[in-house]
């Protein structure tokens, strides 16, 4: 019973100094110099507009006009809200996800003057993990490049550079797939409106 | 199924292989209270200074018992501890959101999990927790869990390796080194190398954007003190409102991501886990992430090698979880890349595969092999929904759990839950030819066999008994997302992911009310320390046992044959157990969903 009570007062102190060093100067010792060698990406890679946040880079926002690219479906509360991030979890065969496909499959062909044969990119039409997915594919961003481009009045070339560079690669030219960043190239088109 | 892909698993396997030996080697170092490692100049007098602290001697070993008993009160203080912050949430610092106390039940499951090294997240991290409960009451598991499972291991091995031995090590010594040695160091490089991809690391409040395009939103209906206002149904009332902000969520979350998967943890600092693109922010971070989970977990087939004197039986080991993991992984890929012919037909590409909760920087094979790889490790970190997989997409992960998570497996209970599947395999041979089983020079006994039994029968009682039991009650039906078969996958994975102290989820599943909180945390804790004891009698039993030379009629525990029976002694346990149970789930819900018209 005594070498019990000495184990549990042991036991009390690993749990204080050990929180001391992984709850305390771990992550302290990270925040410092994370701030120094990587302030923009450790405080969010935010966005600044007229001198206001706009947005971060990593977060994905909602667009409905137009005349703007637009995201995945979100999962994300009422859609993109940041404070409530996750997915449908929805199974395959799921009777709400295939009606709610069916009818995004019939929206995003309508809206972007597609003819009923043409596939819709699968991520145009499932909501991402996140909720918060700041991407779109290739193919989806070509597909919209036409609508965009008349509600702008712009010439499809003009759109189809802005997506270019709002493209991003496969990182090392391995990893992962190549993407369209939806938010910058929304930014990038109004900054050619002005 | 593309050659992109096919390169990025030939690179993952390659760079695994390259780092099994060093880090095998390094653990070697760090798991011997006498031994030296390149930061000894630094750490040495922190170490020192940590046992002096405690009141221990480090160089007294301690036999089974005692390390057993250490270890325990240990968990107990932890848990207690996580407990009380989470209750106290309100009343400590670094909490710029306001949150509220935790609920007592929420607080028992979450403190379980982190305990446990499972990091189930009934709690949503962004609108639940504090900086401070994230940072001290979570964080603090993540590096003492994945400590004590690395302990337990280096005990079972250290009783292998021993010749009449009394002694296995002494718990505080271990725990003191693991962390200041291997997790830390690691943890804080591979923090700051998150950071440069993206991962944000501060202590700031949320951030209020000005969105692009301000649009109109369906949005739960607020009254004047800020609740949602609810209908005579208790639904939630909605109201159209022109959203024009987005409030994004800030944190420390680099410090915290870093140990998740190096730890083989995987509680996220948000609810999206390492699909919010803080938490995984490119195809890089994402990478590392998946091969940190499985480092530590390799290293250790490499360290029993070592230890036992037979580097061949350690990479008998490590081939027998790389075939599995391989296999898993394929049919993974290959299911999720197949996507879902239900929306084929309505005329969604079929080559984009199933992206329903995937990220598009991550694409479906890094989806598939990080989800193969968190749920053979044991770590439950997920960057893409697993409930959205295809029905046998979903079966891979599910059964990865349910072999044990040997396959590579969390950073130790990995390596001793495979060990347990050895001295079985052992056995079985032995009553095959008719000789005495023999494991390394030493005779296994019934002693041996009935602890090894017992540690997998627990897992087994708990998985399917939690499932059958929530099957069968209105608190368990009512916190179905989905229905149909996919509802009792749903089920089943949870009891699976908590027994296996894995932490991901079919994340549909409504997880927080007071009885699946209960119940899960009670599967939490069953599957992890009534397997460890028993884990830690082995070790002590076999550490007492004489060596005795090899003869011509010893069964090698290396080459190719020792791996193969081993896979099949982990797949005939794991399929004969769950097979009945998974083809209600997944299996008749892949049938369902190619040969059928039904929807649920």
């Amino acid at each position: 019973m005594k070498n019990l009570f000495t184990e549990l007062r042991v036991a009390l102190i690993a749990t204080i100094v050990l929180a001391l060093l992984v709850c305390g100067i771990y992550p302290a010792m990270v925040w410092v110099v994370a701030q120094g060698l990587f302030p923009t990406e450790a405080k969010g890679s935010l966005i600044m507009r007229g001198g206001k946040i706009t947005g971060s880079d990593l977060i994905g926002q909602g667009f409905i006009d137009s005349k703007y690219f637009h995201p995945r479906p979100s999962a994300a509360g009422s859609g993109y809200d940041a404070t409530s991030s996750g997915g449908t979890n929805l199974g395959p065969t799921s009777k709400r996800l295939v009606d709610t496909i069916k009818q995004r499959v019939f929206a995003y062909r309508s809206e972007n003057g597609l003819a009923p044969d043409i596939l819709v990119p699968a991520d145009a039409v499932t909501a991402s993990a996140s909720g918060l997915d700041p991407h779109i594919s290739l193919k989806n961003a070509y597909l919209q490049a036409p609508r965009v481009a008349k509600a702008r009045e712009l010439s499809e070339k003009t759109v189809l550079r802005e997506v270019a560079i709002a493209t991003e690669s496969r990182d090392l030219g391995i990893l992962g797939e190549a993407r369209v960043n939806v938010l910058k190239l929304n930014i990038a088109l109004d900054g050619i409106l002005r | 199924m593309d050659l992109f892909g096919l390169i990025q698993l030939i690179l993952f396997i390659t760079i695994l292989v390259a780092l099994t030996k060093p880090v095998g080697l390094y653990l070697v170092r760090v798991l011997d209270a006498e031994g030296r490692t390149f930061l000894d100049p630094v750490l040495r007098p922190v170490e020192r200074l940590f046992y002096r602290l405690f009141g221990i001697n480090p160089g007294k070993e301690q036999d089974w018992k005692g390390y057993t008993v250490s270890m325990l009160c240990f968990s107990l203080v932890g848990l207690l501890f996580t407990y009380a912050i989470l209750r106290l949430q309100h009343l400590l610092p670094l909490n710029p959101q306001g949150f509220k106390s935790v609920n007592a039940d929420l607080a028992f499951n979450t403190a379980a999990s982190f305990t446990t090294n499972t990091n189930w997240q009934n709690y949503g991290g962004e609108s639940t927790l504090s900086y401070f409960s994230q940072m001290v009451g979570l964080t603090l598991h993540n590096f003492a869990s994945a400590a004590v499972g690395i302990g337990v291991a280096a005990a079972l091995v250290r009783g292998i390796a021993g010749n009449s031995a009394k002694t296995i090590g002494n718990f505080w010594a271990d725990l003191v080194r693991i962390n200041l040695y291997l997790l830390v160091p690691i943890s804080f490089v591979f923090a700051l190398f998150l950071v440069s991809q993206g991962m944000i690391q501060n202590f700031k409040g949320y951030e209020k954007t000005a969105l692009v395009e301000p649009a109109p939103a369906e949005t739960p209906m607020k009254d004047a003190a800020g609740e949602e206002v609810r209908d005579e149904k208790g639904n939630t009332v909605m109201e159209t409102k022109e959203v024009k902000t987005q409030i994004i969520p800030q944190g420390p979350v680099a410090s915290q991501a870093a140990i998740k998967t190096l730890g083989t943890n995987g509680g996220g600092f948000f609810n999206a886990n390492a699909a919010h693109p803080y938490e995984n922010p490119t195809p890089l971070s994402n990478f590392l992430q998946i091969l940190s989970i499985f480092l530590i977990p390799s290293g250790l087939t490499y360290y029993l090698g070592r230890m036992v004197k037979k580097q061949q039986h350690g990479w008998a080991v490590w081939s027998a979880m790389a075939i599995l993991f391989l296999v898993t992984l394929l049919v993974c890929w290959w299911a999720e890349s197949a996507g879902n012919p239900r929306l084929h037909a309505l005329g969604v590409d079929s080559t984009s595969g199933n992206m329903e909760g995937k990220e598009v920087r991550f694409g479906i094979f890094n989806s598939a092999l990080f989800a193969t790889v968190t749920t053979a490790a044991s770590c439950g970190a997920v960057n893409a929904m697993h409930d959205s997989f295809t029905p046998l997409g979903g079966l891979m992960l599910l059964f990865n759990i349910q072999l044990g998570e040997v396959v590579f497996g969390g950073v130790g209970s990995g390596l001793y839950g495979m060990l347990i599947f050895v001295i079985l395999a052992v056995f079985l041979t032995g009553l095959m030819v008719g000789r005495t089983p023999e494991y390394l020079g030493k005779k296994i006994d019934s002693y041996d066999v009935k602890v090894s039994v017992l540690a997998l029968l627990i897992s087994i009682f708990s998985i399917l008994g939690f499932s059958a039991w929530a099957i069968v009650s209105k608190w368990g039906l009512a916190g179905l997302n989905n229905s149909g078969p996919h509802g009792l996958s749903e089920m089943l994975y949870a009891y699976s992911s908590a027994t296996g102290n894995n932490g991901s989820a079919f994340a549909g599943l409504t997880g927080n009310t007071a009885w699946y909180n209960i119940t899960l945390g009670l599967a939490m804790l069953l599957g992890r320390f009534l397997v460890i004891v028993p884990v830690m009698a082995l070790a002590g039993n076999l550490s007492g046992k004489r060596m005795v030379p090899s003869s011509a009629g010893s069964f090698p525990a290396w080459g190719p044959i020792f791996t193969l029976v081993l896979v099949g002694t982990v797949l005939i346990i794991g399929a004969l157990t769950f097979l009945p149970a998974l083809a209600l789930g997944p299996i008749v819900e892949y049938f369902l969903m190619m040969k059928s018209g039904l929807l649920y």
